[in-house]
């Protein structure tokens, strides 16, 4: 995902070198067959999620199914201000701070673990097996694995501990796996050059490999920021008495039977998708001003 | 030498510094809580959701004796089996679509983009989402009556295993296409333009060269894929209608009645049967290689 990112900039520039792209000769009807199967396969991502979204703004008359009853907030107002529904708002807080935590934590963890994995070294083959364990473990068994630990340990389970830790255990394996994409790319010449000019260890790192990383590093704090925000098997088990936001919206599944269950899929989505093209919009911002620089320095 | 040795052991000890902070998370929140569950799966229970520590296999002995454990174990599989099956055929295509049919690398990356936003948004509201599509008044039934291609409406679309299969192969087929995007965009097209001079039809071309080369990213696909439906339990449980149970939804009902121990062994179970399969797909693909270079 980051590669493709990363590879935008490089697309941009050249498919404006090329101008408009040539398209001449005659295309094989798999091409034409294979855009129907992508367009199916788009209509069929976004279609059902385009339903609900829609079906969130009926009036109070509204249901689980088309056709529309109206048009109204009803049940957005229903959603924040119901007892019944339960505590939208708090949930909501708790996951957008959880999520920060896990982004921050996320970030930095990852970073060093991909300064790391640039070389071998002894144990480097166990830690990566840890990793993609810890990636496909089912998120339940381990979840509840971390409610007995901290039970036994005497520890009390809450969002902001046991399940901080439950979802950087599924956060951390994703980001080092992106940092991988990125260091892919990272020449370890401009290291050497920074150090032979003097710089030391820290200043190498803050002024060269983070710059260079840059659009790499927004990837991962999406990844982190959006995995966590979303979690739910992992810390179904582990948050403790006060639910999170997919908590929240796991109950609401099971016993809620109005719209303001859309209404919630609206907002929590509006949510993402604003984290979402925050992100993407960072990384095609520094790659362009980067474009623009090398393109100056040209002439 | 010596003067070697110790910068070996410096470099060293600066890659585990740096590995530092990622074990202080693995360890406590990935390694002990699988030893916890493994340790739990051999103890007592006293009813009461405490656990007794005495050591015994009954637990094992009551998940594998049952017949419903087959019966869980057979539903996981053929869900799995299913799933794998439409990720793996549509991720393909789309991937292939996106890498070798879009001439214009910036127009595929935007495509590729489309495709994987959806991943970054909630699971649980992308699943419930099918329920206006699929409901006995939903949009499906109502299209097909309306064309009169049924007479009646088709209840068999939401709450049943048809639903459950949509809603996985809805959510998994992205952990499909990154992969297989991946390793396909790594293949030299001047590879595919020298085997169409050389007179290779466009099947062999797929099936020489495109397959083969793209194998890492399908095994890649594949653990994911596998191994989220084997974990998964909530989209079994609401899709269903709660008239199938996986594996993992079974544990979370005995969870659920603080049943740990015998939760713990059909967990273990499930692990070592995750770990069996993961291994057989890494015997064919270097997973590390892969992922690092």
């Amino acid at each position: 995902m980051t590669v493709a990112l990363e590879r935008l900039d490089v697309a941009m520039t050249k498919a404006r070198r090329r101008g408009a792209v040539a398209g001449g000769d005659r295309r094989p009807w798999t091409f034409y067959a294979l855009a129907a199967v992508f367009t199916f396969y788009v209509a069929a991502l976004y279609g059902p999620m385009i339903c609900i979204y829609v079906l969130s703004f009926q009036d109070i008359r509204g249901g689980l199914v088309f056709p529309m009853k109206g048009h109204s907030l009803h049940w957005f107002i229903d959603l924040f201000t119901q007892v019944r529904t339960g505590d939208v708002q708090g949930s909501f807080d708790r996951s957008i701070k959880l999520a920060v935590l896990v982004t921050i934590i996320t970030l930095v963890f990852s970073f060093m673990a991909g300064l790391a994995f640039r070389r071998r070294f002894p144990g480097d083959t166990f830690v990566f097996y840890l990793m993609i364990g810890s990636l496909v473990a089912p998120g339940l068994v381990l979840g509840l694995g971390v409610g007995l630990l901290f039970q036994w340990a005497g520890i009390p389970a809450t969002w902001y501990t046991s399940a901080l830790g439950a979802q950087l255990s599924w956060t951390l394996p994703f980001g080092v796996l992106v940092m991988f994409a990125v260091m892919s790319r990272f020449e370890g010449v401009w290291e050497e050059a920074a150090r032979d000019l003097g710089a030391s260890r820290w200043q190498t790192i803050r002024l060269v490999v983070i710059p260079v990383l840059a659009p790499g590093l927004v990837a991962v704090a999406l990844f982190g920021f959006t995995l966590s925000y979303d979690e739910f098997a992992r810390t179904l088990q582990t948050a403790g008495s006060l639910n999170t936001l997919p908590l929240e919206i796991w109950s609401m599944t099971l016993n809620v039977t109005s719209p303001s269950l859309y209404a919630l899929g609206t907002v929590t989505t509006v949510v993402s998708f604003v984290i979402i093209a925050v992100c993407i919009g960072a990384i095609i911002l520094i790659n362009r001003r980067r474009g623009v620089r090398a393109a100056g320095s040209a002439h | 030498m010596i003067e070697n040795e110790v910068q070996m052991l410096r470099r060293n000890l600066s890659s585990w510094l740096y590995v530092t902070p990622l074990m202080l998370v693995l360890v406590p929140f990935f390694l002990l809580p699988i030893l916890v569950v493994l340790a739990a799966s051999f103890f007592e229970t006293d009813g009461f959701g405490g656990l007794l520590p005495n050591f015994t296999l009954a637990s094992y002995v009551d998940v594998l004796s049952s017949a419903q454990t087959f019966h869980l174990y057979l539903t996981t599989l053929k869900f799995t089996i299913l799933t794998w099956f439409f990720t793996l055929v549509i991720g393909f295509l789309v991937a292939y679509f996106l890498v070798f049919h879009v001439r214009n690398q910036l127009l595929a990356i935007s495509l590729f983009l489309v495709c994987t936003v959806p991943f970054w948004t909630s699971n649980i509201i992308r699943m419930i989402s099918w329920i206006p599509l699929l409901g006995k008044e939903g949009l499906v039934n109502s299209a097909l009556l309306g064309t009169g291609i049924i007479r009646e409406p088709l209840e068999v679309l939401l709450f049943s295993g048809v639903a459950v299969v949509i809603a996985y192969v809805h959510q998994l087929t992205i952990f499909m296409i990154v992969p297989i995007f991946n390793s396909m965009a790594r293949i030299d097209k001047r590879v595919v333009e020298a085997a169409l001079d050389a007179g290779a039809s466009r099947l062999d071309i797929m099936r020489l060269i495109i397959i083969p080369m793209s194998k890492s990213g399908i095994a890649l696909g594949s653990i994911f894929v596998s191994s989220i439906v084997m974990g998964d339990f909530f989209v079994v449980k609401v899709m269903s209608g709660g008239s199938a149970a996986s594996v993992v939804s079974a544990f979370y009902e005995n969870v659920g009645v603080l049943q740990y121990p015998i939760a713990a062994a059909s967990a273990v179970l499930l692990t070592l049967i995750l770990v069996a399969l993961i291994s057989l797909v890494l015997r064919v693909v270097d997973i590390r290689r892969e992922i690092t270079q």
